[in-house]
């Protein structure tokens, strides 16, 4: 399973809200075209780290930062920040579209980026609804709010939107948790199929979803300080057979978190 | 504790299968003793007790299955579950066994028997306590012992090779034994068989606890069984 090729390098990396360490010494390495879940109990700071990837943490005031974060080789926090997040696109919990039309939706970043050739827009429009598997259930109805659909399908438009910039990862942050079996089933399928072009990071609260859904599994928890740290980090197998770590068995497990 | 009814559910599970356990220790022994005091009615109940050990075994698999499908379980508790499943079949199967070795003493009829029964008994009881030590492994999780017992199996081992050679030798002076020394030949062949199947009951231990797949029956050879060719 592992290709030996890396997409995010991450070394001794820490987090702070002010004086409050949210995340402390992450060491962990994202291989290329996987899926990584990101697994732990509320609170040990999984999102803050998904966030770290393309910097949304930047947003919010108060937030400093230690150590290495670098893709492929090139450090994330000092390079541009609207050129990372072409790059690392993100796929929230709660489906998000804009109060436009599907075709509007998937062609917003394109066109934020510049492009107006409505061919080649009609184009990137459509490669990425098929890759986001809504292409057959929309393509009659393009003109359609992206509102107007069903949880499931807003959730693959926004994951259509996402891939409308051509990113190289996509960080989904729990991106099934409001949605019913059927269409958690199908973002779950579809992620299995976009791993071939993409690298994929996920945070997840679903315990058999990161065992179904993923290649590699990262545990995260919480210290007596409240500071989040990796645990554990290996093949979803193993850390669903057989982990290494106590505090891994017993939250997989359900017997505390 | 999250997961009480969980915990206390695979707490039954096993707990019902060391009942299966001590009924198939028992039938063991038994199966032999009636045979050596040509106990006929024992051998009976013997024979349909065989049923019991049977409804247990697929109500414990039936348990194991509604676990799995209603609670999900994974790493160490999907392995126990794992183990519980294993282990019952081997059960079943030992318990096979010693309907086997029941139904033969009815087949040998009156005549009286050939040699008087001294290894088969003394093979009975080493098999019955290996199981039990294995069972005992099981609950305890206790890796040491489980990789201990198999050793054990070698005086089974021995001893079916010594009654294979003494009733080859009955055959050779009069070929009117052979019905009766093939019969207490599979008696033999049973017994061996079930101490081979506690060496697997072993290999379970060994993965519940450690999760790694372990082949505990290295030895090759050593016993002139079908099996072993």
């Amino acid at each position: 399973m592992d290709n030996g090729r890396t997409k995010f390098e991450v070394r001794g990396f820490s987090l702070f809200y002010g004086s409050f360490c949210a995340l402390r010494d992450v060491d962990i390495t994202i291989p290329v075209n996987r899926i990584t879940a990101i697994i732990g109990p509320s609170g040990c700071g999984k999102s803050t780290f998904l966030r770290t990837f393309n910097r949304m943490n930047d947003l919010i005031p108060s937030v400093s930062v230690k150590g290495e974060v670098a893709m492929d080789g090139q450090d994330i926090l000092s390079m541009d920040v609207v050129e990372l997040r072409r790059r690392v696109g993100m796929v929230f919990q709660k489906p998000n579209p804009f109060p436009k039309s599907i075709f509007d939706n998937v062609a917003y970043g394109p066109r934020a980026n510049g492009l107006r050739d409505r061919a080649k827009l009609s184009q990137i429009v459509e490669q990425s609804l098929r890759r986001a598997a809504l292409w057959e259930e929309v393509k009659d109805d393009l003109g359609k709010s992206g509102l107007a659909l069903s949880g499931g399908q807003q959730q693959r438009l926004c994951i259509a939107r996402a891939l409308a910039v051509q990113p190289e990862v996509i960080l989904m942050d729990e991106p099934a948790s409001a949605l019913d079996p059927i269409a958690t089933l199908k973002i779950e399928e579809l992620i299995q199929t976009l791993k071939e072009l993409y690298t994929i990071v996920i945070v997840t609260h679903n315990m058999q979803q990161a065992a179904r859904a993923s290649d590699y599994t990262a545990f995260f928890m919480m210290a007596e300080d409240r500071a989040g740290y990796l645990v554990e980090y290996d093949s979803t197998t193993r850390i669903f057979t057989n982990p290494q770590h106590k505090q891994t068995e017993e939250y997989i497990t359900g017997r505390f978190g | 504790m999250p997961r009480e009814t969980f915990d206390r559910e695979l707490k039954r599970l096993q707990d019902e299968t060391l009942v299966l356990g001590s009924i198939v220790e028992n039938a063991l022994t038994q199966s032999v003793a009636a045979l050596k005091k040509r106990d006929f009615a024992a051998s009976r109940r013997l024979i349909e007790q065989d049923c019991q050990i049977n409804e247990r075994r697929f109500a414990i698999e039936s348990d194991a299955l509604i676990l799995i499908a209603t609670q999900q379980p994974i790493a160490s508790d999907l392995r126990t579950i794992a183990a519980v499943l294993e282990i019952t079949t081997e059960l079943e199967r030992i318990g096979d066994y010693a309907k086997g070795i029941a139904k033969i003493n009815l087949l040998i009829g009156d005549r009286p028997l050939v040699k008087p029964l001294i290894d088969l008994p003394v093979m009975a009881e080493k098999a019955r306590a290996m199981l039990h030590q294995a069972l005992d492994a099981f609950v305890r999780r206790d890796v040491d012992l489980a990789r201990a017992i198999p050793a054990e199996d070698d005086v089974i081992d021995g001893l079916y090779n010594q009654v294979y050679r003494e009733l080859l030798t009955h055959i050779m002076q009069d070929h009117t034994l052979i019905e009766q020394a093939n019969y207490l030949l599979w008696a033999a062949h049973n017994l061996e068989r079930a101490g081979d199947r506690v060496i697997n009951i072993c290999e379970r231990v060994v993965f519940t606890v450690t999760g790694e797949m372990e082949e505990l029956d290295v030895k090759e050879g050593t016993c002139i069984t079908p099996e072993a060719i």
